[in-house]
């Protein structure tokens, strides 16, 4: 084994995992819930590191977002319902359409599914939390944050209006003299800071915290989505944040990166905003279509068709993502050679995304599907999926987007790609696991309207939009003009959104009522494979009394599928319960390797995420002593949270000598 | 039906060398701060190919100072590995002075590239070069002054006697952060100083 | 499935679309690339267009009619908890994902040979352009060896019929996109680089362009136009267009003059006067083009000077002031204006 533990005489650093079962309301089980369980009351509240908790909180806050920017949708699309209108000036449109790309983009698409991961990626895997709670914490908070920074201009009529790709030199000093675009320049910096906090999280909770027997061939595939995605976003997040902080720099300190007249490059801009943002696409739907894959099977009554292919072809997506920034440039006026090569290759990138789609489709084909509300959300986004998918692959064309792209053809693939594959699996998602997080089922009546009108409702709006764009309807304008023959399409295409809001506002009212209302759900109301049905709905603070042992891709389903010869063992496992314990794992084939103390509640997340927010609040104000300061605060706070304790197993004090419970 | 058996051998507890959390939460975070440099190099270069004017604009850099101040940053990382060995082997005193010596030699490199910074002829707002010159060796020189702050958190909790032999680890991470912050050098120094000769 | 009909329902609107007569004027639509071309810069492009727009609405059918059928379909009755075998299946994978790739094969050969095709003219161009984008109008040079022969305008473009025409476009400010979508595809303006593009009109008429890339809050009202004319009225335009302003000597275009050089010169220019300004469009032959401020109003007296008294009004934020004046001042700078053919 290994050497440390070999020679090493201290009985602390080295023992023998308990085994044995701790059934609910068993003196094993309270000790482990009193072990887990926050606060109670504020206190609890700001210190808590508990991902449900915090995933439900992400969930909670970038949903609040959706519809935040779904309303300025909405007032958008009043504006553009009719020619001439004058409902909003110009620059109320533009700050309109920029707030709402970033809030749907930056403030809604991820977090949500952050929210996902960080409530489920424990619960699927088989461990009681995250490898890093408290970094856990800090993500959620700087998300809080930069989501207020990015909101705090708006009233003022100060908010960023570049659009979302905010281009220079339109976004320099020369041209937009108010703070807004220092604004979304330094918000974006402090917003990817969490992300990549929250990448680093989940990236190391895959190799380290699954349950023993989950190897890497095991895990469900909305893992496979998140990893893939977060690695994505330790390697792109860093140029958007470049390039924003450059831009700053431009700005505020007389730099000339993108300042054409003394040699900066404008097209500097688009290559370190498309080399991020073409990656980011991908990363804010692989893993909803993980969603998909996870749940989609429960309502098919059998397992994902080509497991193992459509993981490898989440990976192959993201890998090609990085290769293809360029066909959002096609029209910038680089070489003809360039142009056929990122027009190619953003063609090839569909082929993974067809490993996918046909794994579904045959999924439902070969299954015997159960039409509940989240396979309706689910079956939907197949469909739109491969319609956003398809209008993507046309834009890929190079002449042809030489037509296509900034019109609302482009407005078109994105909302489908964005709403179809991003928000339809969210939604189909909430439905299929809020009986886990609340314990109550959502009601079926209400959600299959919900899906009907939705769906219905997103057809008739983004559809036309397809036909607007080939009318020649540019993006980002403000208004029209009559004569151009977009007056219909534009008519359809609002009553179609605000179809689609009133499906949105059936799905809120299902929630609101059926958390008060909903049957009780039971432990695995869907008959469904993976582990986090294995838990009580909801789940306790400890996750797993017992960390169990996993011996096939679907433990709930193991005797009805007679996967291989052994069973996995739900029951009894790793009880852990001197102090908060987790079991950490191998990498690739999970043996056991180590037990992991597992920090208690802490402030100093809250502390660390807000200091930080008030440097670039220092920043923006142009209050350099005060973000100074703050940065002393913040230093501060990160000092005391890796203060190392007195003991190996860090803050948390030695419970009993180790020998007393080797008896397992 | 197979049942599975349980591993039923001793773990080691707590955070443990290298297969700790941190130091898997370490490496990602190197992931992406050195994609980071890549961007900020892949700027560099983008811009650089584009200008037509002299680059740099005012001649060759020199390379004396800076290469003293690579060896300089390079030495004290050999002094940071000495120090963790030495903590391993139980030698508290030797492994408190190398890292002292370590952190002496950072500061060293800080002080020295001030001087450079005071030295040139042109700042951020000056002209395009000026601009990146001074971004890039800037990012470099906050990775230093953390290093150099991390460094010191790190003999500080030796001296009230938080590490030995078991407890080590801190250091390890620390030490591996500080080897990163020492090869990216390289990098930058390469593409700084270096490639104007191509 | 729903969206396979509305695709559909969706196309036959876009068809309903289609003018009964191919003259080049078309009011309906008048970006309408989709269904119009006009020259060999964006004709490749049409029918690339349809030819790809048929394989995804053919992709989206057959999936569709797949998921429909694969939820319709009979099965057995079973009980809800047998589960089905994890490894049937993979054939749906492979065949679909084959099939797929030789289509995306076969489309992206198509597209880099349509490319190939559409990168430079058959012949070399006839002419040489330059537009210059400007926050939120179009400033044309026609470029001559000979100086005196050069000649400036804005926001309207004439062209030969059936003559390839070389344009360079820039930007004086942020970054612009040139865009006459029946006669070529569009191009961005990115200030300090120059950009080219081609096109050319087979048939006489007037096309519509469009600034594309967003540039701030007159970004809607940033159009232009492109009238091909057969090559002997392109001459003649061209050669009215070289003239220099003639100026009045009696009032009141003579005091309007004043009023001109007072309040207008220094952003306007007029060839043959002291006013050199280049903020603005120059006015030389300001009577000579249909439309005003780039594209917004249809360019009579009565536009002209409601336009001089509430540019901010007609287009907010324009970089051209509201000017205050008296009646009497109006009607000078009117008559003056009224001159410049
Ligand atoms: C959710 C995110 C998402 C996803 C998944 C995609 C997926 C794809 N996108 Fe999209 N894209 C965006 C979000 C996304 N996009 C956004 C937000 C913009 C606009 C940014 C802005 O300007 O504001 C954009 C813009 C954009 C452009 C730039 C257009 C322009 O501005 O001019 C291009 C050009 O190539 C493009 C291409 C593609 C392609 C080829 C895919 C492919 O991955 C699609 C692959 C999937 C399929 C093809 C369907 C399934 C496949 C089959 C069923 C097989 C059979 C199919 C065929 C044989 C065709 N996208
Ligand atoms: C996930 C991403 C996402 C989502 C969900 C949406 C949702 C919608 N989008 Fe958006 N959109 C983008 C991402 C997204 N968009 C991006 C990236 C751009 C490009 C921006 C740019 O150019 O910079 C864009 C641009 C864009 C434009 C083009 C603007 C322009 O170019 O001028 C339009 C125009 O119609 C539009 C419309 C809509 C509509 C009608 C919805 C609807 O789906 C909204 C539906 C409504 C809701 C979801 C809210 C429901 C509200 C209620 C039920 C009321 C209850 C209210 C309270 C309780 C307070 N969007
Ligand atoms: C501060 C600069 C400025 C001043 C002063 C100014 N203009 Fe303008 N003018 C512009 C700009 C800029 C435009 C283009 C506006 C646009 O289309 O957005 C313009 C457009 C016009 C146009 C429309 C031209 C076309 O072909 O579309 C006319 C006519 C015009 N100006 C006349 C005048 C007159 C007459 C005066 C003086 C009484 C005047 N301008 C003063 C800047 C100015
Ligand atoms: Cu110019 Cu848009
Ligand atoms: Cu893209």
């Amino acid at each position: 084994m290994n050497p440390i533990a070999k020679n090493s005489p201290d009985e602390l650093l080295i023992r023998v995992p308990e085994f044995g079962r701790a059934p609910l309301g068993s003196e094993a089980e309270k000790r482990l819930a009193s072990l887990w369980e926050t606060l109670p009351g504020w206190r609890g509240w700001l210190a808590t590191v508990d991902h449900k908790e915090i995933g439900l909180r992400y969930l909670v806050t970038a949903f609040i977002f959706l519809l935040m920017g779904g309303v300025e949708a909405l007032i958008m699309r009043v504006q553009l319902a009719r020619p001439d209108q004058a409902l909003l000036t110009p620059e109320q449109y533009n700050q309109l359409f920029t707030m709402h790309g970033v809030t749907m983009i930056f403030l809604y698409s991820l977090p949500i599914l952050s929210g996902f991961s960080n409530y489920l990626w424990p619960l699927l895997l088989g461990s009681r939390d995250m490898a890093f709670p408290r970094l856990n914490a800090l993500s959620y908070w700087l998300f809080l944050f930069a989501g207020i920074f990015l909101y705090v201009s708006f009233p003022l009529g100060q908010a960023p209006n570049a659009g979302w790709f905010n281009y220079v030199p339109f976004s320099s000093l020369e041209f937009n003299t108010g703070p807004n675009i220092d604004v979304y320049a330094l918000g974006m910096v402090l917003l990817g800071i969490s992300t990549t906090v929250g990448a680093i999280n989940f990236v190391v909770t895959l190799f380290r915290m699954r349950a023993p027997g989950m190897s890497i061939n095991r895990v469900p595939i909305l893992v496979w989505g998140t990893l893939t995605a977060s690695v994505g976003n330790l390697l792109a997040v860093p140029s958007v944040s470049l390039a924003f902080f450059l831009l700053w720099l431009d700005r505020q300190i007389g730099t000339h990166f993108f300042d054409a007249a003394n040699g900066g490059k404008p097209l500097l801009w688009q290559h370190l905003f498309w080399m991020f943002g073409h990656p980011w696409v991908y990363a804010i739907v692989l893993p909803a279509m993980g969603i998909v894959s996870d749940a989609l099977p429960t309502f098919c009554r059998r397992p994902l068709v080509g497991y193992a292919a459509v993981a490898l072809s989440t990976m192959a997506t993201m890998l090609l993502g990085f290769e293809v920034w360029i066909h959002h440039m096609f029209a910038t006026g680089l070489p003809t050679l360039a142009l056929s090569f990122f027009g190619a290759a953003s063609m090839v990138i569909s082929i993974p995304s067809a490993v996918a789609v046909f794994a579904w489709v045959a999924t439902i084909w070969l299954g015997r599907p159960v039409f509940n509300t989240p396979f309706l959300f689910f079956a939907g986004f197949v469909m739109l999926f491969v319609m956003g998918g398809v209008s993507g692959v046309m834009t890929a064309a190079v002449p042809l987007d030489f037509q296509l792209n900034d019109t609302y053809f482009i407005v078109a693939h994105l909302h489908y790609v964005l709403l179809g594959i991003n928000v339809f699996p969210v939604v189909g998602g909430i439905y299929y696991w809020f009986p886990k997080f609340f314990g109550r089922m959502m009601n079926e009546t209400l959600g299959k309207w919900s899906f009907w009108v939705m769906f219905i409702g997103f057809n008739i709006g983004f559809f036309p939009m397809h036909i607007a764009g080939l009318m020649g309807m540019p993006r980002r304008i403000y208004t029209y003009s009559g004569n151009m023959g977009w007056n219909t399409i534009n008519m359809v295409t609002s009553v179609g959104a605000f179809l689609f809001a009133a499906g949105i506002l059936i799905f809120m009212v299902n929630v609101l009522i059926s958390l008060k209302r909903g049957e009780l759900a039971g432990d695995n109301p869907w008959d469904a494979a993976t582990l986090e049905w294995s838990a009580p709905s909801p789940p306790k603070a400890y996750n797993f009394a017992v960390i169990p042992l996993i011996a096939s891709r679907h433990p709930l389903w193991e005797d009805r599928l007679n996967e291989g010869e052994a069973r996995s063992s739900l029951d009894e496992g790793y009880l852990l319960m001197q102090g908060r314990e987790t079991l950490a794992t191998t990498p690739l084939d999970a043996k056991p390797d180590l037990i992991l103390k597992m920090p208690e509640d802490s402030y100093a997340p809250f502390y660390l995420g807000l200091f930080s927010a008030l440097i670039f609040a220092g920043l923006l104000l142009h209050w350099w002593d005060f973000a100074g300061l703050m940065a002393i605060a913040a230093g501060i706070a990160l000092t005391a949270w890796m203060w190392p304790g007195r003991k190996l197993e860090q803050s948390v004090p030695a419970m009993q000598p180790a020998k007393e419970s080797e008896h397992g | 039906m197979a049942k599975l058996m349980p591993l039923l051998e001793p773990l080691p507890v707590g955070s443990y060398g290298k297969r700790s959390s941190g130091w898997w939460g370490l490496l990602a975070l190197i992931v992406t701060e050195g994609s980071l440099f890549g961007y900020l190099l892949f700027s560099y270069f983008y811009l650089a190919s584009q200008a037509l004017e002299h680059w740099p604009p005012d001649g060759l850099p020199k390379l004396a100072i800076p290469g003293i101040n690579t060896i300089i940053l390079l030495a004290s990382s050999g002094f940071i590995w000495a120090s963790e060995r030495c903590l391993k082997n139980k030698k508290m005193r030797s492994s408190i002075t190398l890292m002292a010596v370590a952190i002496i030699l950072g500061t060293c490199f800080v002080m020295i590239q001030l001087r450079e910074w005071s030295n040139k002829s042109y700042n951020m707002a000056t002209n395009l070069y000026g601009s990146l010159y001074f971004t890039i060796t800037g990012f470099h020189m906050a990775h230093v002054v953390v290093g150099v702050i991390i460094l010191s958190l790190l003999l500080l909790w030796m001296i009230l006697g938080y590490f030995d032999d078991k407890r080590y680890l801190p250091v390890t991470i620390g030490g591996f952060y500080w080897h990163f912050v020492d090869g990216v050098w390289l990098f930058v120094f390469t593409a700084l100083y270096l490639t104007p000769y191509l | 499935m729903k969206c396979g009909t509305d695709f559909c329902i969706g196309l036959l609107a876009a068809l309903a679309n289609w003018p009964a007569s191919a003259l080049a004027a078309n009011d309906d639509a008048p970006l309408n690339y989709f269904l119009h071309s006009y020259g060999p810069s964006s004709g490749p492009a049409m029918i690339l267009g349809w030819v790809m727009a048929t394989v995804c609405v053919a992709v989206c059918i057959i999936i569709g009619v797949l998921l429909v059928a694969a939820m319709a379909r009979k099965r057995q009755p079973a009980d809800f908890r047998d589960i089905g075998h994890e490894e049937e299946g993979l054939a749906w994978v492979y065949i679909g994902t084959g099939l797929s790739t030789c289509v995306l094969f076969a489309l992206a050969i198509y597209a880099m040979i349509t490319l190939n095709a559409m990168a430079k003219p058959a012949t070399a161009p006839g002419l040489t352009l330059a537009v210059t984008g400007y926050d939120w109008w179009w400033k044309v040079v026609y470029e001559d060896e000979d100086p005196d022969r050069r000649f400036v305008t804005a926001n309207e473009i004439h062209i030969p019929v059936g003559v390839p025409v070389l344009i360079k476009l820039d930007s004086a400010d942020v970054i612009h996109a040139f865009w006459v979508p029946l006669l070529a595809g569009k191009t961005q303006m990115i200030p300090g680089l120059v950009n080219r593009q081609w096109l050319q009109a087979d048939v006489a008429g007037v096309y519509r362009g469009q600034c594309t890339q967003y540039c701030g809050v007159q970004h809607a009202h940033m159009a232009l136009e492109v009238i091909a004319q057969e090559s002997a009225d392109f001459k003649n335009w061209q050669e009215a267009q070289r003239q220099k302003a003639i100026l009045p000597s009696a009032a009141p275009a003579a005091d309007g003059l004043k009023e001109f050089m007072e309040h207008c010169s220094g952003c306007h220019a007029i060839q043959g006067t002291e006013a050199t300004g280049d903020h603005g469009p120059d006015l030389t032959h300001l009577n000579s083009r249909r439309l005003l401020a780039a594209g917004l109003l249809t360019n009579n007296p009565r536009q002209v000077i409601e336009w001089i008294t509430h540019a901010q009004d007609i287009k907010p934020g324009s970089r051209m002031p509201s000017i205050a004046l008296s009646s009497s001042e109006r009607a000078d700078l009117s008559a003056f204006l009224a001159t410049l053919n």
